[in-house]
């Protein structure tokens, strides 16, 4: 096969030089992984005072907030556009005014399948307003169903299910399930399997106020953040494999005080010492091929291996030509031929439901030339199961992405009419493709299911100064969910720091943080 | 720091934090969530700046004594006593 030099599934580029070259011999704080939790929580340590560094395996920071271009002026965003208001308070606070303010609402949300057909603002008034008066349901149950979401927290019983919720408050009505539950669980990949909190918290946050998105794209984004991490002293090193986590000490040992702690890591053959680690890397990839089984107890590393992953995604990418335009059906489409809904059909291989994100080019100002004419783009995303897509050998794999791409583009004609005529690149990605990109095993696009959110949070007790803030849980997924864990992550971080003394470390010098 | 410069300081850290809030008006005696718009994020906001500017420490378990004006004065006063209020760090 050959390699593509910007990196696919069949083998990455090799390093020509030294991607650690510049790399101080010690920092307080190296965060491995830049996805949105990682970003935030290297520039919330980095503005404590602390002496950090970012490593990324992949060539650009982002993770799965990421984007990638082709010939003709057409560029892509990954990740489904569209994320909570709360996003622009953690931009604020978190990142930069500037960053904040480039968040705007999107207002053409829409559903479209054989059960309802409507826009909708996606507040709790709007969704609230359809489920009277074109789901017919009685208005004090509605309030009634709001009233218990609000009031969910974390110490609830967690052995009601989303869908059992559901049955409580609208039995035998799936259409209304169907409302709820499809934009979560392309949002998140949840099901009506998980725990109704995961729902109740993720649904607070994501339909209430409204979609938003950022204006000059996933790139715009990234690379706004990325300056801003330079400005505020990070060291950033991509194409930067992380080998493994040093620790010292063993669990247990009754002749050392406290747990084992980490001491640096081991990048591209090389180490570098540092105080603590936050790693951005999936869940499972931290615990049990990031360090050496010897630092844990066997059953820490059992609980981490019983958790479950979450689906993984397929999409499908279509470049319109330059000059042509795309109709405003929208800014997010979703839209399914299946006549009633189950979580599960919507990671079928070639299934019938999707979400179209159309992205006009008031989404990308950048990108309207001197001739004044902007660019279009659609993306079409899919929950889908990493075995299905695995099980195909090389020749059905690409006949299959092809059928993905042509069933896509009919589905598609109904909304935009002669959109064959008006494409130029259409491509698809996989489970395998996610798999490629982020490392993550079986290509899981929403980390882990609930049980993944405990170990995650406790991994710190078990290894002193190794923390974990990747996605997990189902409620720390998404845009928000990742970034706000990257923030809850650095505030156990920023406590470590300021009292774990220096001289704990094996350090010889620097106190700066400490006192800053 | 006295009583009142301990409240000061816990002022002005949160304009820091929700710039947008009116805090002249706060009552000392009722919750802060119940006046202003702070979420759980924005504590963890509070007990990071008071560890930077002050380096004092506030335990997860003691999160719940920071909850209004009151209670952070009765809690964060013995540990602050000898420190110096810094206003507009």
């Amino acid at each position: 096969m050959k390699q593509n030099p910007w990196g696919s599934r069949f083998g990455k580029k090799p390093n020509t030089k030294d991607p650690l070259a510049a790399a101080q011999p010690e920092y307080d704080l190296i965060v491995v992984g830049s996805g949105l939790g990682g970003l935030t929580a290297a520039n919330r340590i980095a503005r404590a005072g602390f002496r950090v560094a970012l490593i990324e395996q992949h060539m650009k920071l982002g993770g799965l907030a990421t984007w990638f271009k082709r010939k003709g002026g057409h560029i892509f965003d990954v990740s489904l556009h569209g994320f909570p208001f709360g996003m622009k308070k953690t931009c604020r606070k978190y990142w930069s005014q500037a960053i904040a303010d480039r968040i705007v609402q999107l207002d053409g949300v829409r559903f479209d399948n054989p059960q309802f057909q409507f826009e909708t603002s996606f507040t709790k008034q709007d969704f609230t307003a359809k489920l009277v008066e074109v789901f017919g349901v009685e208005r004090g149950r509605v309030d009634a169903f709001f009233a218990h979401l609000a009031k969910m927290d974390f110490f609830d019983d967690s052995s009601l299910t989303t869908g059992e919720l559901f049955e409580r408050f609208f039995p035998g009505r799936n259409d209304v399930h169907r409302l709820l539950m499809e934009p979560i669980s392309y949002a998140n990949g949840s099901n009506l399997d998980e725990p109704a909190i995961t729902y109740g918290i993720v649904f607070s946050n994501f339909m209430s106020k409204g979609v938003y998105t950022f204006v000059g794209g996933t790139d715009g984004l990234i690379l706004a953040m990325r300056e801003e991490l330079v400005k505020n002293g990070v060291d950033i090193f991509t194409r930067t494999q992380v080998d493994e986590i040093l620790i010292d000490g063993e669990p247990d040992d009754p002749t050392r005080d406290g747990p084992p702690r980490v001491v640096g890591l081991c990048a591209e053959g090389r180490e570098l010492r540092c105080r603590a680690v936050l790693s951005n890397a999936h869940l499972k990839t931290t615990v049990l091929k990031l360090v050496d089984p010897r630092h844990l107890r066997p059953a820490f590393r059992r609980e981490v291996e019983d958790v479950r992953l979450n689906s993984s995604s397929t999409q499908v990418y279509i470049g319109i030509k330059k000059g042509e335009t795309v109709p405003h059906v929208g800014d997010l489409l979703f839209t399914s031929t299946r006549p009633t809904f189950d979580t599960h059909s919507l990671c079928d291989l070639l299934g019938e439901s999707r979400t179209f994100s159309f992205y006009y080019p008031e989404g990308r100002p950048e990108l309207v030339g001197e001739d004044g004419i902007g660019r279009y783009a659609i993306v079409s995303s899919t929950n889908a199961n990493y075995a299905d897509w695995k099980a195909l050998d090389t020749e059905a794999y690409e006949r299959t992405k092809q059928e993905l791409c042509e069933q896509t583009l009919a589905h598609l004609e109904q909304y935009v009419p002669g959109i064959r005529d008006k494409v130029e690149v259409v491509e698809a990605s996989t489970p395998l493709s996610f798999e490629f990109y982020t490392q993550h095993p079986a290509g899981a696009s929403f980390g882990t299911k609930f049980e993944g959110l405990e170990p995650s949070m406790r991994l710190h007790k078990e290894v002193a100064g190794l923390f974990h803030a990747g996605s997990v849980g189902i409620i720390m997924s998404g845009w928000l969910g990742a970034a706000n864990y990257g923030v809850i992550q650095a505030a156990k971080v920023d406590e470590y720091l300021h009292t774990t003394p220096m001289d704990d470390m094996g350090t010889k010098d620097s106190t700066q943080g400490a006192s800053a | 720091m006295t009583r009142d410069e301990v409240i000061l300081a816990i002022k002005d850290i949160i304009t820091t934090i929700a710039p947008d809030e009116e805090l002249d008006g706060l009552n000392p005696a009722e919750r802060l969530r119940d006046q202003i718009e702070l979420d759980s994020m924005d504590f963890l906001d509070i007990v990071m700046e008071l560890r930077k500017r002050y380096g004092v420490q506030v335990p997860e378990e003691d999160y719940k004594e920071l909850a209004s004006l009151d209670s952070c004065a009765e809690y964060l006063g013995p540990k602050m006593a000898d420190i110096e209020l810094k206003v507009g760090a």
